[in-house]
């Protein structure tokens, strides 16, 4: 968009096509079409910054410029900010839990082979996504629980009550995600059955599990399930949290899907019977592709909700992220940090949700072939 | 494609054979009595006012609607309960679509393999052969790699005509193919479907498309209320309908 070009001469008739003025079109143009059209605006607009300035300048002050950054105790926060120490003296247990410090490349193993599958997996460029699935839902798994459990192959075993922080956020919302989607699938596909039996079945996981809530969920699990085990008999209170939240979400996915299954037209449905295609090879080449392409929204809404639910494991004693900085600020060293400890919750949540939905923006484009019918 | 060792067994028997085919939707009853034969290789248009049950009837030789009383053989096997003999049946009819219904999400090359590669079994290479050669048949070769949403609906039309083919059915059915187009387009697709009626193919064909009865059809079926009212030869139906029913039909089709 260089106005250089304009100043050679022309034959006549022959003048090239000109970029448009620069302050119609680009950043100015904009800014004048929408913030400066007329005196009002204008004015609005002024207001409008300095709004904004009286909100965020007392933020930036506190979390940035006045804030404490260096330090090993609450001594070194004295400059009236944010105490930033606190987060970085206790990081540790904020990303680990009280996994043993000799054991936690474990857990940075762990996450550096997640995010290689996920990079795997994502990466439009990186090829053999089939094998990348296949590892990402049999092999990882088995990997992971080996390593972060351990026990085996010379490793020391640690118990799941010693996992927390950020950690065991990332582990209850991942399970809870892959394992609640296909059951999730499943049973919307169950809700829409010609077969009763199947149908009726699905209609009851589904309602019994939307009309109670998770935190009831997780008693349950935790505290009324071991009630009619047998004596002797103990699951690990972390898988027990885990199977509740994959129930209970797999419902939420159910419904999702169904949603989606409704919005194809049934000349989809029929072409592909006409064909010869049986019900599975229907669904899982025809309907399903184009379903869930459909509420993507909505099941990345859905796996975001998961997400932040995990917190709520906190009543039945496991430290996730949210509890585990709970548990700091209870500390007599670092009382009246709260503000700090939430506000960095809140950030590492929102990064990790953000993150999603620009994913599921990306692949919703990338999904997108003009059509529907 | 390839000659089936029984086909000569086949070829005695009719295609099609709706014995007293009846079928209620609830109260209402769609079809009445309804007695077809349709021998191998013949072309059958369908025609009928709206609401006549021309589509129904259609749509229940290869099961995509059920009928509650009658017989209804299709190249020697009965349509019953059993899910064997329907996707038996399913796999020897091809069926077009008023509404295309090609698979939006899959390219037109995709959308023609996939029946092959998933029912036939066939490999990769084979499907997309097949599928070229029909693609080439139907005149959109060079569209191969694009999604149904980028073409025009006779093309859609037409990949929906070659999707069908590439199954190799020894039966098609045509359900309004050219309803739905704009009347630009009804020639392309009107042509695609001669062109394979003169290949022999047994086509039952529920279309207002009066010319096309006229050039193509051995036998021009009337429906009206459900019932089949006239089975004739195109050139005595147009000339000299039997029935007042089929008169007043064609007087009003054929007024403009």
């Amino acid at each position: 968009m260089t106005m250089s070009e304009g100043k050679t001469d022309y034959l006549s008739g022959q003048h090239p096509d000109l970029p448009p003025p620069i302050t119609e079109v680009g950043v100015v143009g904009w800014l004048r079409q929408n913030l400066f059209s007329n005196w009002w605006n204008t004015g609005l607009t002024f207001l409008g910054l300095y709004l904004v300035y009286l909100i965020f300048m007392p933020l930036i002050q506190w979390a940035i410029i006045d804030a404490d950054w260096v330090g090993d105790s609450r001594e070194a926060c004295t400059s009236g900010g944010a105490c930033w120490v606190f987060i970085r003296v206790r990081l540790d247990q904020f990303l680990y839990g009280f996994y043993p410090v000799d054991e936690q490349w474990r857990v940075n193993l762990t996450g550096l082979l997640l995010a290689a599958t996920i990079a795997w997996l994502t990466v439009p460029k990186l090829l053999g996504k089939r094998y990348a699935g296949l590892f990402a839902l049999v092999v990882f798994p088995v990997i992971a629980y080996l390593l972060l459990g351990g026990g085996r192959f010379g490793l020391e075993p640690v118990e799941t009550t010693l996992w927390g922080g950020l950690m065991l956020t990332l582990i209850l919302s991942l399970v809870g995600i892959v394992a609640a989607f296909p059951l999730g699938i499943l049973l919307a596909l169950g809700r829409r059955s010609n077969m009763p039996v199947v149908r009726a079945l699905s209609v009851a996981f589904i309602e019994l599990w939307r009309g109670v809530p998770l935190i009831t969920v997780l008693f349950m699990s935790s505290v009324m399930l071991p009630l009619f085990l047998p004596e002797g008999v103990n699951f690990d209170k972390l898988l027990r949290a885990l199977i509740g939240i994959v129930l209970f979400q797999s419902a939420y996915i159910a419904e999702v899907v169904r949603s989606g299954l409704q919005a194809i037209p049934r000349g989809q449905y029929e072409a592909a019977d006409v064909l010869g295609l049986s019900y599975w090879k229907k669904m899982g080449l025809i309907i399903l592709p184009q379903a869930l392409r459909l509420v993507i929204p909505g099941i990345v809404n859905t796996f975001n909700e998961l997400f932040k639910d995990t917190t709520l494991v906190m009543i039945i004693g496991l430290l996730d992220l949210l509890a585990i900085i709970k548990a700091a600020l209870e500390d007599a060293n670092w009382l009246g940090y709260s503000i700090e400890g939430y506000t960095f919750t809140g950030l590492v949540f929102w990064l990790f949700c953000f993150g999603m939905s620009r994913y599921s923006m990306a692949i919703e484009r990338k999904l997108h072939t003009g059509h529907q019918r | 494609m390839s000659e089936n060792k029984t086909h000569f067994v086949f070829e005695s028997l009719p295609a099609v054979q709706m014995q007293g085919v009846h079928k209620w939707y609830g109260e209402f009853h769609v079809l009445k009595n309804i007695d077809l034969d349709v021998v191998r290789g013949e072309r059958i248009v369908v025609c009928g006012p709206s609401g006549s049950g021309k589509s129904t009837m259609i749509r229940c030789i290869n099961r995509l609607e059920e009928h509650q009383k009658g017989h209804i053989v299709v190249d020697g096997t009965e349509l019953t309960n059993d899910v064997k003999n329907i996707e038996i049946i399913r796999r020897e009819v091809g069926m077009v679509f008023q509404h295309f219904n090609l698979f939006p999400h899959l390219t037109v090359l995709e959308n023609c393999i996939l029946a092959p590669i998933w029912v036939r079994k066939m490999s990769k290479a084979e499907a997309e052969e097949i599928a070229m050669h029909y693609l080439a048949k139907v005149r959109i070769p060079e569209q191969a790699n694009k999604y149904p949403g980028q073409l025009s609906g006779g093309q859609q039309q037409r990949v929906a005509i070659a999707r069908s083919l590439c199954m190799s059915p020894r039966i098609m059915l045509f359900d309004e193919p050219t309803s739905a187009l704009d009347p630009e387009m009804i020639k392309e697709v009107l042509d695609t479907m001669i062109e394979l009626a003169e290949t022999g193919m047994t086509m039952l064909v529920v279309t207002h498309e009066m010319g096309f009865a006229k050039t193509v059809a051995d036998r021009v079926v009337f429906m009206d209320g459900g019932e089949i009212i006239e089975v004739n030869e195109p050139h005595e139906f147009f000339d000299s309908p039997q029935h007042e029913r089929t008169q007043l039909f064609l007087s009003q089709i054929l007024q403009h």
